[in-house]
């Protein structure tokens, strides 16, 4: 058996006095894909932050193909690593945000080799080669040119799938990568996911979208009130929900 | 259609007199006689000015005319525009950094930083031009060493190291930083969070997102105000004659001291001034037209050079995509 690629044991997150994350416990294994759900304000976001330390955590660990997140260990403390190591780490983690976050200021084919020539130290001509590929695998070869305000939403958060994967992840993490799009416009994204998936990516996915985890996902979580009420496979978790919150939500949303 | 008064006075009933088709209506632009009385009286009050400025002889046209190419003229117009060019630069250089600093998550840094801009903008400018003019009055000498030891690495005279043209510069230039910190800081801050966590996430160090990512879109914002600044030091330079900086307006000064002309040499300088400053928007044009790549604003041109490049490639068909791209690099 190998060794699982995300691990999180215990972690806890506050903003101020309001505990968000209770101690979450949850393995992801290599190739798997896992759909976090559970109703606004259950600590999804926050914890997805927590796993490429754009939030810092307070209590707890994540480790990530076995390298501890942001902090380094020494005796029984644990200290903050500086910016530049935690940027060292990021490299292997991507990130799909909600509002896509696309450098506005740089055409499409800019935005995707933006990293790699700056932080990966490709030459251009090789990052632009690996961006076109990327870019025609999320079918938008043909506007390598453009600049994120002459795209639609689904066209935007593609690019913004082709910039992450420039970096040659090991893990993605998505966060509602559909929710700010219109409805003709999710399975576009969507499809690009699954590709993803079929792909063998590990993949850990906040989602509203219940068909696409029950599809697509290994493992469907559901959070609720910063910790993880349920966890298991998809058609155990949606389909025959061992606890009432779960049944709630669920039939709130389908 | 009779015209029968109606009771209601519904539209219908307006006479629409001898029967014309709709279509055949003509419209009239509304006729704007304010504009035209408006542009009467500046005319007249324009034009009087300008005739009673020509026929003054105390303008004396002459001599505006001898002094407008004048050496010293000349000399003091060079002064005048590297001490605006070497201020902005320091200003802007300065300024990134103490925006920076202002913004750090260290609180003595971002402390010392907005002391820094609350003493500089809370001192008239002419105050820290003539007190680093005087520097040599509080500290007969400067040196370079550890304090509180003897060490000494480098000592000289005040007045040999700050020359007027250093005094200028370094008022000019300190006080620029702190103008400049706080345009720069609210460009910062006018960038959405999530493009810096979009650059973090894709493993990009702090230093390389400022330059790559946040700055670069912060300068639509940093960039008009700017130019106002530059405007504003240019002529704020004038100044600096009261340390015999050899500027433009320093030497203007100097001449009327000896000839008495001292309306004619101010038209001179004045003209000079408004040239430059008239100058200035040329580049100020084109930096924003540089930065505002990709913005909704930027996109109207290009959006209307698409509509022309796929007119004109119709025929041909698939090379579109291609002259888009040029397009809006241009
Ligand atoms: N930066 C912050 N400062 C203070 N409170 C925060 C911050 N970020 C999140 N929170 C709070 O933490 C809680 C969890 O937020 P989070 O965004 O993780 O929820 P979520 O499950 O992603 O919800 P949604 O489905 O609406 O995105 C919420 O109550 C939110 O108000
Ligand atoms: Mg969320």
């Amino acid at each position: 058996m190998t060794a699982p690629m995300v691990v999180a044991q215990g972690v806890t997150k506050r903003f101020g006095s309001v505990e968000v994350l209770k101690g979450i416990d949850l393995t992801v294994a290599r190739g798997e894909v896992c759909c976090l759900l559970g109703p606004s304000g259950s600590g999804k976001s926050t914890f997805l932050r927590c796993v490429n330390h754009l939030e810092r955590v307070d209590g707890g660990s994540i480790t990530v193909d076995g390298e501890r997140i942001g902090y380094r260990r020494r005796g029984d403390l644990l200290h903050e690593l500086a910016e530049r190591e935690i940027a060292v780490q990021r490299r292997d983690i991507g990130m799909v945000f909600q509002r896509f976050n696309l450098f506005p200021h740089m055409t499409a084919l800019e935005n995707v080799t933006e990293a790699p020539v700056r932080v990966r130290r490709l030459s251009r001509a090789a990052a632009r080669e690996q961006a076109h590929a990327l870019l025609d695998r999320v079918g938008l070869g043909d506007r390598a040119g453009h600049y994120p305000a002459q795209l639609s939403g689904g066209q935007q958060q593609r690019v913004a799938i082709a910039r992450a994967l420039a970096m040659e992840p090991k893990l993605m993490l998505f966060d509602e990568p559909t929710s700010a799009l219109d409805p003709e416009l999710v399975g576009e994204v969507l499809d690009v996911m699954r590709g993803l998936a079929a792909d063998g990516m590990t993949m850990i996915v906040v989602t509203h979208e219940v068909g696409f985890a029950r599809e697509v996902a290994d493992t469907a979580v559901f959070m609720d009130g910063g910790v993880v009420v349920e966890a298991g496979a998809p058609r155990d978790v949606l389909d025959r929900p061992g606890q009432d919150r779960t049944r709630s939500f669920l039939a709130k949303v389908l | 259609m009779s015209l029968v008064p109606s009771v209601s006075g519904t539209p219908a009933a307006m006479p629409t007199a001898p029967d014309v088709p709709h279509e055949q209506l003509r419209t009239v632009p509304m006729r704007h006689r304010g504009r035209w009385a408006a542009a009467a009286v500046a005319l007249v009050a324009g034009g009087g000015t300008l005739w009673s400025l020509a026929k003054n002889p105390n303008l004396d046209w002459p001599t505006v005319g001898a002094y407008l190419f004048h050496e010293t003229v000349f000399s003091g117009l060079v002064t005048t525009l590297w001490l605006t060019a070497a201020a902005m630069a320091i200003g802007l250089a300065g300024g990134t950094v103490v925006a920076v600093l202002r913004l750090s998550a260290n609180p003595v840094l971002s402390t010392l930083a907005g002391l820094f801009v609350w003493f500089f903008r809370s001192t008239p400018i002419l105050v820290q031009i003539i007190f680093w003019g005087f520097l040599g009055a509080l500290y007969p000498n400067l040196m370079l060493g550890i304090p509180f030891t003897d060490i000494t690495f480098y000592s000289a005279s005040t007045s040999a190291v700050i020359t007027p043209t250093v005094a200028a510069l370094l008022a000019l230039g300190l006080n620029e930083v702190a103008y400049a910190a706080e345009i720069i800081r609210g460009g910062i801050q006018s960038i959405d969070p999530g493009q810096a966590e979009a650059a973090h996430s894709l493993g990009m160090k702090p230093g390389l997102t400022l330059r790559r990512v946040v700055l670069p879109q912060a300068m639509r914002v940093i960039v008009p105000p700017m130019g106002n600044e530059t405007v504003t030091m240019l002529k704020t330079t004038a100044l600096v004659s009261v340390i015999a900086g050899h500027d433009l307006m320093s030497n203007i000064q100097d001449v009327y001291a000896q000839n008495y002309k001292v309306i004619p040499l101010l038209v001179v300088a004045a003209l000079w001034y408004l040239l430059l400053v008239s100058l200035l928007s040329v580049p100020q044009g084109w930096l924003e037209r540089r930065y505002g790549r990709g913005s909704a604003s930027a996109a109207g041109p290009s959006a209307l050079r698409r509509l022309l490049t796929v007119r004109a490639a119709r025929p041909g068909g698939p090379r579109t995509h291609t002259r888009i791209r040029k397009g809006n690099k241009a």
